[in-house]
């Protein structure tokens, strides 16, 4: 069973097509890395399937509903006036849920994401890789069926981002919603996904894809590999063969 | 540089120069009704002592009453303007208009409104006009600060216009207050000072007042006497501004 798909969509920018013709589909539960250069519009592939942006040409389907999808960005995009709980709790207070209900649930994905302790903090007040954990726990506070990821490493140190790598795949273990986890980093795409979609140049279309074998959470040593290495080769010969003109 | 050096270093130069000063009209014998010396200004300033404070918190308080005054009104139309575009193209070159007109300018007409028994209405009435705008601007801009991030967040969540506005476009407006409020309690203390000159020596008695009343008279150890005074209530107020600005922050991020 589908969880959202682009098909055959276009997006037009005044300046000039940011992507397509691009279609993806993605399967109830799967991981999805979407990896491409600067610009070729993973960006607003995501804001499609988050239903933040309309297509100029093509379909989106998507499961319709508050809370259904989930985004953690770049940055982690906390309101600095409110407390971790109170960012986790945004989600579920918008949709109308009682405060004390929403500051329960908001805890308890605070406590999956490894931030049991830190609920009164604020997000000037905590680390790069915390203030993360604490963007992923508002994404998972409404049980999302499709959570997107927008580079959200992008900014965090070499360890800081493993660690999360390894966490996003033990909490997508749990609940098993769809991922589409957007990167420039081939290994990390690799490392995170099912399924690794290369990007051409912008406007984007599929320079074509790689399907990752091994066990979600990947076990230890999975990056020294003779299988892992060869699949990053794959991704990477694919990313170069789309960025020729 | 040591923290004792670097505390020292401006009183000693402030030392020199009075120094400096008090020698220079001593041996070119400058006529005091020109330039006093630092030592009979000291000397004014310690007989006038408790009526140059009298002055200096009649003009803060009227500067404090017009900074009230203005917070208010201006954080309401900008609330306003912040909520419909088309109010905001309507207001904004009614405002630069207003804000591009010297208070002094306008000063007779307000006072002519307030009518002339009631200097201290249009001194008020004027500091507040120059206060507007710092408080204004800051809202409005405040308004459309928010991270752009999550105002899709917000969509996401399919957040109502009521959510967004109290739950993420006011409390993103907090720093843009602080440091609205900041400038604008400054410039409500000159708005009121220059008021009180154009208002002249009938009106309210600030220390504005006592300047013009002491140059009128020639007493210019006096005049410079008011504006030791006005000098000090400007950087107490500035230091009392930051520390405030600085607190309201720090409650605003929790740090």
């Amino acid at each position: 069973m589908s969880t959202a798909a682009l098909r055959n969509v276009e997006v037009d920018y005044p300046r000039g097509r940011a992507l397509g013709p691009f279609s993806l589909t993605l399967e109830a539960g799967e991981i999805v890395a979407l990896v491409g250069p600067s610009g070729c519009g993973k960006s607003t592939a995501m804001r499609l399937l988050a239903g933040l942006e309309a297509p100029s040409r093509g379909e989106v389907a998507r499961t319709p509903g508050r809370g259904e999808t989930a985004v953690v960005f770049q940055a982690p995009t906390l309101a600095p006036w409110l407390t971790a709980r109170g960012n986790a709790a945004l989600p579920l207070e918008l949709a109308g849920v009682a405060r004390r209900q929403a500051a329960a649930q908001a805890d308890a994905a605070l406590a999956r994401v490894g931030l049991a302790g830190a609920e009164g903090a604020r997000p000037a007040q905590l680390s790069g890789g915390m203030a993360m954990r604490v963007s992923l726990a508002r994404a998972l506070v409404t049980a999302p069926k499709l959570l997107l990821l927008d580079e959200p490493f992008a900014a965090l140190d070499e360890i800081t981002r493993r660690a999360l790598a390894d966490d996003v795949l033990s909490l997508w273990a749990d609940s098993r919603p769809a991922i589409v986890f957007v990167t420039h980093n081939v290994e990390e795409a690799v490392y995170m996904a099912s399924r690794v979609v290369v990007m051409t140049t912008g406007p984007g279309r599929i320079a074509g894809e790689v399907a990752v074998e091994g066990p979600l959470p990947r076990p230890g040593g999975f990056r020294t590999t003779e299988r892992f290495r060869a699949q990053v080769e794959a991704v990477s010969a694919l990313l170069v063969e789309g960025m020729a003109p | 540089m040591s923290r004792l050096a670097q505390a020292l270093a401006p009183v000693l130069l402030i030392a020199v120069l009075l120094a400096a000063w008090e020698i220079a009209c001593r041996t070119l014998a400058v006529p005091s009704y020109f330039l006093p010396t630092p030592s009979a200004i000291a000397a004014a300033l310690a007989t006038d002592w408790a009526g140059l404070l009298h002055s200096a918190w009649n003009t803060l308080s009227m500067a404090l009453l017009a900074l009230i005054a203005a917070s208010l009104i201006a954080q309401a139309v900008a609330l306003l303007v912040g909520l419909s575009p088309i109010l905001e193209r309507a207001v904004a070159p009614l405002a630069v208009v207003l804000q591009v007109t010297p208070v002094v300018a306008i000063a007779p007409l307000v006072l002519i409104w307030a009518g002339l028994d009631h200097a201290s209405r249009a001194i008020v009435g004027l500091a507040a006009v120059v206060a507007f705008f710092p408080i204004f601007s800051g809202a409005v801009t405040g308004l459309k600060a928010a991270d752009p991030d999550l105002e899709r967040l917000f969509d996401l969540y399919g957040a109502s216009r009521l959510q967004r506005l109290t739950r993420l476009r006011l409390p993103s407006t907090v720093p843009y207050l602080l440091e609205g409020h900041k400038v604008a309690a400054g410039l409500a203390v000159i708005g009121a000072v220059v008021a009180e000159f154009v208002a002249g020596s009938g009106g309210a008695q600030g220390l504005a007042w006592r300047i013009l009343e002491a140059g009128n008279r020639l007493q210019t150890a006096k005049m410079f006497a008011a504006l030791v005074v006005l000098g000090a209530l400007g950087a107490v107020l500035h230091a009392v501004l930051e520390a405030a600005e600085k607190a309201g922050l720090r409650w605003w991020r929790g740090r």
